[in-house]
Order: structure tokens, then C-alpha cells, then sequence
């Protein structure tokens, strides 16, 4: 067993009790913490494939941005898990029958039988010069120009969504605009200092509380 | 592959559309709130332009351009008209109700535009790669419309059940679409028919990726049992989405459909065929027959629709080019008559009173006479009345079907199409026999008076000269 | 196993090289700590610590000690684990980022060719400890503190990672030591030119990244007390501390290399080969790498504070902007191979 393989079983290994832990955590603070752990063995395998771009661009957008943001939200909301869980022990048979079946069916269709190690044989490993970045670009900007523009226009679509369904004025927000600020002039815009006169001194009320009193206060 | 400039001449119309919506993103940031309109005037010309553009493109043989993941053929050619010109007449429709209620900003034209631009790219689409991706561009642009109104929680709810379910439906497509990308090796159609020629249908792999591809055109389609969002969707959605959401996509769909089965899985039609003929029947029978007990004229014309993609599947299983033919005329058709049904709500509806309700009908014809023989023409032609382009439609569909040999198949469509013309005829009747409610006349813009009228005129004289459209869809299988 | 066993020796002396890396840095943030504080005293007319050594030199040793003898407070109701995880998670991925950085021509870890792209993954994750840290203290100035960092690092790690798309653009590559090379020449070859308003803003983002002033809302002592860390003492204060000034170390020593040209001499290297103190070599970028130390420390004592819809106001709608147009700009300069820097 060489160094690499033994890398391997480790990461395999942890990847699959972090995403063990993803589904089984009661507190969803946790279970996203180990979704961060299984995307980083799954980065870490990719790096093991030679795939070095991709690996890093897992951790970078997934680890680094979309998970930062799913942590942000289940922060704030106060999920309320054990009636999520009674839900989810509920249906855990039934869940796991349909589940069970489906892998066993997935396993007989993805399985060996058809995507076996003789069907697809490894790729002969690239030289050290090799750099799948640049031939990720290359092939990006030339083959899949279409579709990657494409895509590029359905985040367009998802950020122009994102706004429109979310962004509202809200009027009740003090809100400085620094550059009127700037314009302010001496004179009426500005804070002006009243020179108020000293109110006279009142006659305290006499003892007997009376109806001009109260309409005084 | 090498990149080369002329690649970029078929996709010009794309291009132009990509364009226009950019230029209407930034226009609007300038627009005051009074001068909303330039917005609809640019969306409109735009669209213009781009059919324009479409024409000239368009004709001749069918290409193949960059590195295969494009096709223009003369099934695409009159396919992207269609989605323009029904999308052009949806934006009519909805000038007026837009303008009433507030929603008049250049994100609604956007989004229009970039689904238009999702449907263009599926229609155009020659790989796997895409094909998704245009139906993401359609599905993502659809889920932000439902929720455009967004201070109202129904149609917040019926965009997060359409999301749903649609991711659901893209999921299970996705999932199909890896399967036949490992068994034929490539994500070009042309390809994967090539691979699946060889191989047959011994290779399960093969079968079960077809399994979830079907799966996924009945989600997107909404054919029975996957039709569950289409209710909840039209019911919840605002009119205008409505309109537009229930007509162009469904071009669209039977382009996907067309694409994955017959151009990528031609070779398996004996598998899909059968897939195509389960979901057919059942969305005939619990379309037409739960929309009878519907009250909601829009949850009522969603089951109608549910029906109608049955008809479309029919033409499709088919496997004919007559029957191909059959559907890309029925799909059109389909999309311009929901555009002049769902037309009309819009324009009864304004400000504060959605027209939903079958009531809000009643005695239409005494309040604006034209408008209503429009509807009512509509409504004909939707329950196959002769001589409107309905009864045509489904005549072709039959007859494809019939000369297949499934005579039984043809029975059970006309069966059901005799139960849901009943629910089409009583919205005919109450539009015609039932005391209205409120006396006043409608107030219709000159746009969408014109363009109902369209509508109506284009129903009754393509029923009458079929040939006018259906020679266009015969040669583009020819 | 027996070959397990034979890469063992490999391993050790990675690990000594990492270890030969980290041991001087950890000196330098002690003594970053007390040039702060000197600093920032002598910029506002104080002479700053002074009583233990000579000249108060040996102040960093004394707090390591203290802080290292006192009690690790865990407040009642916090998640104990994370609690304790957190400041590791600062400090961790500020220490792995050395790995792919080339001190000198050849003197480098490991010289893998998507470098930049390595530090940009590993920058991303400090964020984690601060957002972290916030909630598992279970209190509120913690949670208002980690929620504004995240907010923020989210949002200024966009501009930023635009800014080295443009150093990615103009070197054509994302090995940190062809970025270098790419830069060769004199003073004026160096990116900071032609990429000056990525430079700006990658060094201005860098700021907001570390949580310094004048973006330093998640501590904000005067306004939520102390933020994330508010709960922490003892040796895992000293955690988050080293984590920062490591982290306020890297973004100097980044834009040293990615915009100065790192280890280069601003001279041509015609005129100084072999000349030890102006030739090409360490000093120089130890030189550079000092000069955004001090900046840190320069800012820290002239700005206020940022508000936080100005801080967001500025990443947003100011930086992001102004970095992808000038990517285009770049990418037109590089296309159209504009002297002197792309006429090779």
C-alpha cells in the first residue's frame, strides 16, 4: 500500500462518516459543519485524481461561499428539530424501504456490471508539466463556449430573480447619503442654534388639585 | 474545435434576444416610474426585430455549429417563430393589467426575455449539455415570474410548489440524461443515436436513463401523474405569468421531447413508445374529467392543458413523421389558443379584481359582444369544434395515431375529448346565457383588442387553410 | 505497509520544512504585536509598552506567558467542541496559505501551478472560525459580531477574488512564482502599474478580510463590546489573536508578490547582478512584505471606523465594478500586447 492509496482509504473513510454525520446531526449548525468536512475529503480525492483545479474550486465556491451562506441562514432561524425528527422517525421505514430498493436498483444499473474498471480503463497519468487548468479553459472557451455563455446567462437570470423578489425600499430606515451630506450649505439646511428665551417662572399650583390643573399638564 | 466567427450566424436571433433583455436591464435603471412604457415598446420591437432576424437566418438545410452543441433545421426555424410571436402576443396582453397593478418594471421583461431565450436554446439545442441548460434558463426565469408579485402569498406559494416539483422534474432528467451520457459516451445527439444504434436495447443503462429522461418531459410537460404543480402553479401565479407560462413553454417542451427522444433515442421508439402511451391516456382521462368539477376558470384551463400535452404525446409516440408533424402542429396551436384564453383574463382583470372565478364570465357577450365570440372561438377550438384549428389538430393527431394501427388508442382520445367538451361549451354558455354580475363595459386597450382579435382570426383561418402552418411542420420532418 | 513505511522519511522532512516556515513567522507576529503597539503609540505622541526588556522587547514573551497561564473560560449553554475549534480554524488556513508561497527564486513548499487559486480557497475559510466562534459562545454580541464578519468577508472576498483574477490575466498563470517572474524588469514593470486600481482594492479587501480598522465592525470594541470573541480568554484568545496578525502577515506578504514583485529588486537586473544588498532576493520581499505591515498598523491609527451599510456599500456597488471592468481593461491590454509589461 503506498502512500497515496493509504490517503485514499483515509478520505474515503472520513467522507463518508462526515456525510453519515450531515444526515444524523440533531443540531443542523453541525450537520453543515460536517457537509464542510465531506466536501473537503471529496476536494481532497479530486486532488488525489490529479484534478487539482477542481478540487480547489469545490472548496473555494462550495466551502468557501455557498456553505459560509447556508450557515449565515441556519444561524439565524431557530430550527425547531425535534419535530422535525418526530416527522423523520415517522416515515423512517417507509423512507428506508423506497431507499434501500432504489440502491440496490442503482447499484445493479451503475454498478460493476456496466461502469466496471475494465469498461473504463484509467487514463494514463499527465506529465509534471501537465497543467488542467489552462486545458479546463482551453476547452471551456472553445468547445463548450455555448453552453458555458448559457450558463452564464442563467446566473444573470438568478441574480436579477434574487433582487427583484427580495429588494424592497424600506422607508423607515435612517439612511445618510454621504454625498448630499457634502452639499449641505450654511443656512437653512444646516443645524441652527435658537436663542430661546427663559420660560417665567411658574406660580406652583396651589394645593387644591382644580380642572384648570390638569388641562395645564 | 477551433472557434470560428461564421459559427456565430445561426445564433444571431439568440444573440438579439440576450441583447435586447440586457439593454432593457439597463434602460430601466433610468426609466422614472411614469415612463414604465419604454419598457414595453422595446420588449415589443425587440421582439420584432428578432423574428425578423429569425426569418432571415432561418431556411436551407440544417446546420450543425459550434463544436455540435447547436442545431438550426427547418423544424427549429418555424418552432422559435412560433415561441416569438405567441411570447410578442403575451406581452400585449398584458400591458394594461401590468401597468395597473405596479408590476410595470423592466425585470418582468427580463425575465420574459431570458425564458424566451431558455425556450429558443432548447429548440436549438443539439446536445445534452444544452438542452438542460435552456430548460434551467426557461425553468429558473419561470419560478422568479410566479413569485413576481411578491407581496402576494399565493403567488409565493405557487412558486415554491413550481420549484419544487420543477427541480424535482429537472433532477430526475438530469439524472437520465448522465445515464445515456455513460452508455453512448457523448453528449451530442447525433452521437448518441450513433452509440444507440449500435448497441440496441440490450443495454440497460440505455433503457433506464430513458426511463428518468421520460420522466422528466412528462414534469416539464405536466402530463398525469406528474401534472401535480400545474394546478397549484396557474391558480396562484399572476395572470400575465399565467398567460405566458401556459402558452410558449409548451413549444418548447415538445421541442425537448423531440430532441432527447426521436433525434438522441430514435432507435429505442419501441420502449418510449409504450412509456408515451401510459402517460398519454391517463393525462386525457384526469385532465378532462377533474376539470369539469373545476370552479377556477385558471385551475379549470390547467387541466385542459393537461389534456391537450396528451394529445401532443400522441402525435409524438406516433413515430411517424406524419405524427411529428401532427404534434409540432398541435403544440403550436395549442400555445396560440391558451395565449387568446388566457389573454382574456388578463385583459377582464384590473386593478384589485383577479378574473379567476367561472362567475366572472357571466354575460360577458353583454358587456363587450366582440371580446366574447372571440373567447367563445377560443373555447371552440379548444374542444376540437369544427371549423376552428382545434378540430384540425387533434384530426391530424387521430389519423397519425390511426395509421399506426392503434385504433384503440384514437377511441379513448375521442372519448375524452367528447367529456371535455363539455366544460369548454358551458364556459361558451355562460358567457352567452348568464345574467352578468357587473353591467359596466370592459375597458380594453387598442393593443390587446387587436391582438385577441388576432388570435381569433388566426384559430378560425388556420382551421379553415390548414396548409397555411401545417406545410411548414410537414417539411420540417420531411 | 512497507511502502507506507519508506514514505515516511518524505514526510518528515515535509514536516521539517513546514516547521523551518512557521517558526519564524509565529516570531514575527509576537513581534508584529508589539510594533503595533509601539506604532500606533508613537503616532499618537505615547511612547507604547516599555517596561519589560529593554525597551519594552521582551513584552510579546510576557503576554504569551500570561495568556498562557490563564483560565479558558467556557460560558455556560456554548457548544463546548466548537467553542474550542474555532480559533484553530482561524489560525489554520492562515498557516496553510505558506505552503504555496515562494519566498525566493526556487525557495518554495510546494510549487504546484494553481497557487493563486490554493490561497484564494484558503483565505475563504477564516471566515469560518469568526462565524463559528459567534455562535458557539451563545452570546449576543458574539452572534452580532460573527454575523456582521460573515456579511462582510462574504462580500469582500468577491472583490478581491476578482482583483487576482486581474494578476491571473496579466501573468498567465496561477503559479505564485511565474506571477513573479512575469513582473521582472525594474519597479515599473511590477503589476502594481498597469493593475493599479486591483492593487488598491486587493489590499483595501484584504483589510476588510482580516477584520482590521477601519473594517473592523466584528470587533467593534466600542460598539459590541469585543464581537465574536468577546467570550474568549486565556491561550484561545492568544489563538484568534496569532490567527489575525498571521492572516494580516499573508495579505502583506500576497500583495508584496502578486502586485511589488515579490523577491525581485526594483532595480533592472542588468545593472545589479550579484550586488548583494540591490540584487534580486529575500530581503526584498521582506522588505515589501514590512512596508504593508505598517500600512495595517497606519490605517489602524488614522480612519474611523466604516458604518456597516458603508462597508457593504463599498464592497458591492464601489469595488466589484470597478474590478470587472478593469479585468476587461487588462484583458484588452494583455490581447493586444500593450508595452512595456505584455510586449514579449
Amino acid at each position: 500500500m503506498g502512500f497515496e492509496k493509504f490517503l485514499f482509504y483515509v478520505l474515503a473513510a472520513t467522507l463518508i462518516a462526515a456525510a453519515g454525520m450531515v444526515v444524523t446531526r440533531r443540531n443542523p449548525v453541525h450537520a453543515v459543519l460536517f457537509l464542510v468536512v465531506a466536501f473537503f475529503s471529496s476536494a481532497m480525492l479530486w486532488m488525489l485524481l490529479e484534478a487539482e483545479f477542481l478540487a480547489i474550486s469545490l472548496v473555494l465556491v462550495y466551502v468557501g461561499a455557498v456553505l459560509v451562506l447556508f450557515l449565515f441562514v441556519i444561524m439565524m432561524l431557530d430550527v425547531d428539530i425535534a419535530t422535525l425528527k418526530a416527522q423523520f422517525i415517522r416515515h423512517l421505514p417507509l423512507a428506508l424501504v423506497v431507499g434501500v430498493i432504489m440502491l440496490v436498483e442503482i447499484f445493479l444499473v451503475v454498478g460493476p456490471g456496466n461502469f466496471g474498471g475494465e469498461s473504463f480503463p484509467n487514463p494514463a497519468p499527465q506529465g509534471p508539466d501537465y497543467n488542467n487548468t489552462r486545458e479546463l479553459g482551453l476547452l471551456l472557451y472553445s468547445s463548450y463556449l455555448y453552453p458555458f455563455e448559457i450558463a452564464a446567462v442563467i446566473l444573470l437570470v438568478a441574480i436579477v430573480a434574487a433582487i427583484r423578489l427580495t429588494l424592497r425600499h424600506r422607508p423607515d430606515t435612517k439612511y445618510l447619503d454621504p454625498s448630499k451630506q457634502v452639499y449641505v450649505r450654511k443656512g437653512p439646511d444646516r443645524v441652527q442654534l435658537i436663542r430661546v428665551p427663559p420660560e417665567p417662572r411658574r406660580v406652583p399650583p396651589t394645593a387644591t388639585p382644580t380642572s384648570g390643573v390638569e388641562d395645564e399638564a | 474545435m477551433t472557434f470560428d466567427y461564421a459559427h456565430l450566424l445561426p445564433i444571431v436571433p439568440e444573440i438579439a434576444v440576450l441583447v435586447l433583455a440586457s439593454i432593457l436591464l439597463l434602460v430601466d435603471l433610468w426609466l422614472k416610474d411614469e415612463d414604465k412604457g419604454t419598457n414595453h415598446l422595446i420588449a415589443v420591437f425587440g421582439l420584432l426585430v428578432v423574428i425578423g432576424l429569425t426569418g432571415v437566418v432561418g431556411g436551407g438545410e440544417r446546420e450543425i455549429v459550434l463544436s455540435g452543441s447547436y442545431i438550426r433545421d427547418p423544424m427549429s426555424d418555424v418552432l422559435k417563430i412560433a415561441v416569438l410571436v405567441v411570447s410578442l402576443l403575451s406581452f400585449v396582453y398584458s400591458r394594461d393589467y401590468l401597468r395597473d397593478r405596479g408590476l410595470w418594471v423592466g425585470e418582468f421583461y427580463v425575465l420574459t426575455l431570458c425564458a424566451v431565450l431558455g425556450m429558443m436554446v432548447m429548440i436549438s439545442a443539439n446536445s445534452f449539455l444544452t438542452l438542460y441548460l435552456g430548460l434551467e434558463l426557461l425553468a429558473l426565469s419561470l419560478y422568479a415570474l410566479v413569485a413576481f408579485e411578491r407581496d402576494n402569498p399565493s403567488g409565493a406559494e405557487a412558486a415554491m410548489k413550481y420549484f419544487v416539483l420543477g427541480a424535482l422534474g429537472s433532477g430526475l432528467l438530469l439524472y437520465g440524461l448522465s445515464m445515456l451520457y455513460g452508455a453512448s459516451g457523448s453528449l451530442e445527439l447525433g452521437a448518441v443515436a450513433r452509440a444507440v444504434a449500435w448497441q440496441g436495447a440490450d443495454n440497460q443503462v440505455l433503457v433506464f436513463g430513458l426511463v428518468f429522461v421520460v420522466i422528466g418531459i412528462g414534469f416539464k410537460f405536466g402530463a398525469v401523474p406528474f401534472h401535480m404543480w400545474v394546478p397549484d402553479t396557474y391558480q396562484g401565479a399572476p395572470n400575465p405569468v399565467v398567460l405566458f407560462l401556459g402558452s410558449a413553454p409548451k413549444i418548447a417542451a415538445f421541442a425537448l421531447a423531440f430532441r432527447l427522444l426521436v433525434d438522441g433515442l430514435g432507435q429505442l421508439h419501441a420502449d418510449w413508445q409504450g412509456m408515451l402511451v401510459i402517460l398519454s391516456v391517463i393525462s386525457l382521462a384526469v385532465g378532462n374529467i377533474v376539470a369539469i368539477a373545476q370552479t377556477n376558470i385558471k385551475r379549470m384551463l390547467a387541466y385542459s392543458t393537461i389534456s391537450h400535452v396528451g394529445f401532443i404525446f400522441l402525435g409524438l409516440l406516433a413515430g411517424t413523421t406524419e405524427g411529428f408533424a401532427a404534434a409540432m402542429f398541435y403544440a403550436i396551436v395549442y400555445a396560440l389558443m391558451a395565449a387568446g384564453g388566457f389573454g382574456l383574463l388578463v385583459m377582464m382583470s384590473r386593478q384589485g379584481h383577479e378574473v379567476e372565478r367561472l362567475e366572472d364570465l357571466k354575460g360577458l357577450n353583454e358587456r363587450d359582444s366582440w371580446q366574447a365570440a372571440m373567447m367563445a372561438l377560443v373555447m371552440f377550438s379548444m374542444a376540437g369544434v369544427p371549423p376552428t384549428v382545434g378540430f384540425m389538430a387533434k384530426l391530424l393527431v387521430l389519423d397519425a395515431v390511426i395509421s399506426i394501427g392503434l385504433w384503440w388508442l384514437a377511441l379513448i382520445a375521442v372519448f375524452f375529448s367528447v367529456i371535455g367538451a363539455f366544460y369548454y361549451l358551458r364556459v361558451v354558455k355562460i358567457i352567452y346565457f348568464d345574467k352578468p354580475e357587473v353591467i359596466e363595459p370592459l375597458v380594453v386597450g387598442s393593443g390587446a383588442r387587436v391582438a385577441l382579435s388576432v388570435t381569433g382570426l388566426a384559430i378560425l383561418l388556420l382551421g379553415l387553410f390548414p396548409a397555411a402552418l401545417l406545410t411548414y411542420c410537414q417539411a420540417a420532418f420531411a | 505497509m512497507i511502502e507506507l513505511w519508506n514514505s515516511l522519511p518524505e514526510v518528515i522532512r515535509i514536516l521539517l520544512k513546514i516547521v523551518v516556515i512557521l517558526a519564524p513567522l509565529m516570531g514575527l507576529v509576537a513581534y508584529y504585536t508589539l510594533a503595533e503597539r509601539k506604532i500606533i503609540g508613537y503616532m499618537q505622541i505615547r511612547i507604547g509598552p516599555n517596561r519589560v526588556g529593554p525597551r519594552g522587547l521582551l513584552q510579546p514573551i510576557a503576554d504569551a506567558v500570561k495568556l498562557m497561564f490563564k483560565e479558558i473560560i467556557l460560558p455556560t449553554r456554548a457548544d463546548k467542541t466548537l467553542f474550542i475549534i474555532a480559533p484553530l480554524l482561524t489560525l489554520a488556513p492562515a498557516l496553510a496559505a505558506w505552503a504555496v508561497f515562494p519566498f525566493d527564486e526556487n525557495l518554495v513548499l510546494a510549487d504546484i501551478n494553481a497557487g493563486l487559486l490554493y490561497i484564494l480557497a484558503l483565505t475563504s475559510l477564516g471566515v469560518y472560525g469568526v462565524i463559528i466562534a459567534g455562535w458557539a459562545s451563545n452570546s449576543k454580541y458574539a452572534l452580532l459580531g460573527a454575523l456582521r464578519s460573515g456579511a462582510q468577508i462574504v462580500a469582500y472576498e468577491i472583490a478581491m477574488g476578482f482583483a487576482l483574477v486581474g494578476v491571473l490575466v496579466a501573468a498567465g498563470s496561477l503559479n505564485l512564482g511565474d506571477i513573479v517572474r512575469a513582473q521582472s524588469g525594474n519597479v515599473f514593470t511590477w503589476f502594481w502599474l498597469p493593475l493599479l486600481p486591483l492593487f488598491l482594492i486587493y489590499f483595501i479587501s484584504g483589510l476588510a478580510e482580516t477584520n482590521r480598522a477601519p473594517f473592523d465592525v466584528a470587533e467593534g470594541e466600542s460598539e459590541i463590546v469585543a464581537g465574536f470573541h468577546v467570550e474568549y480568554s486565556g491561550m484561545t484568545f492568544a489563538v484568534f489573536f496569532l490567527g489575525e496578525y498571521a492572516n494580516m502577515i499573508l495579505i502583506s506578504a500576497l500583495s508584496a508578490t502578486l502586485f511589488l514583485g515579490g523577491w525581485l529588486s526594483p532595480l533592472p537586473a542588468a545593472w545589479v547582478e550579484g550586488v548583494f544588498p540591490l540584487d534580486s532576493g529575500f530581503h526584498w520581499l521582506l522588505l515589501k512584505t514590512f512596508f504593508f505591515m505598517f500600512l495595517f498598523l497606519w490605517f489602524r491609527a488614522t480612519f474611523p471606523r466604516y458604518r456597516y451599510d458603508q462597508i457593504m456599500r463599498l464592497g458591492w456597488k464601489v469595488f466589484i465594478p470597478i474590478t470587472i471592468v478593469w479585468i476587461l481593461v487588462v484583458g484588452l491590454a494583455v490581447v493586444y500586447k500593450l508595452p512595456p509589461w505584455w510586449s514579449a
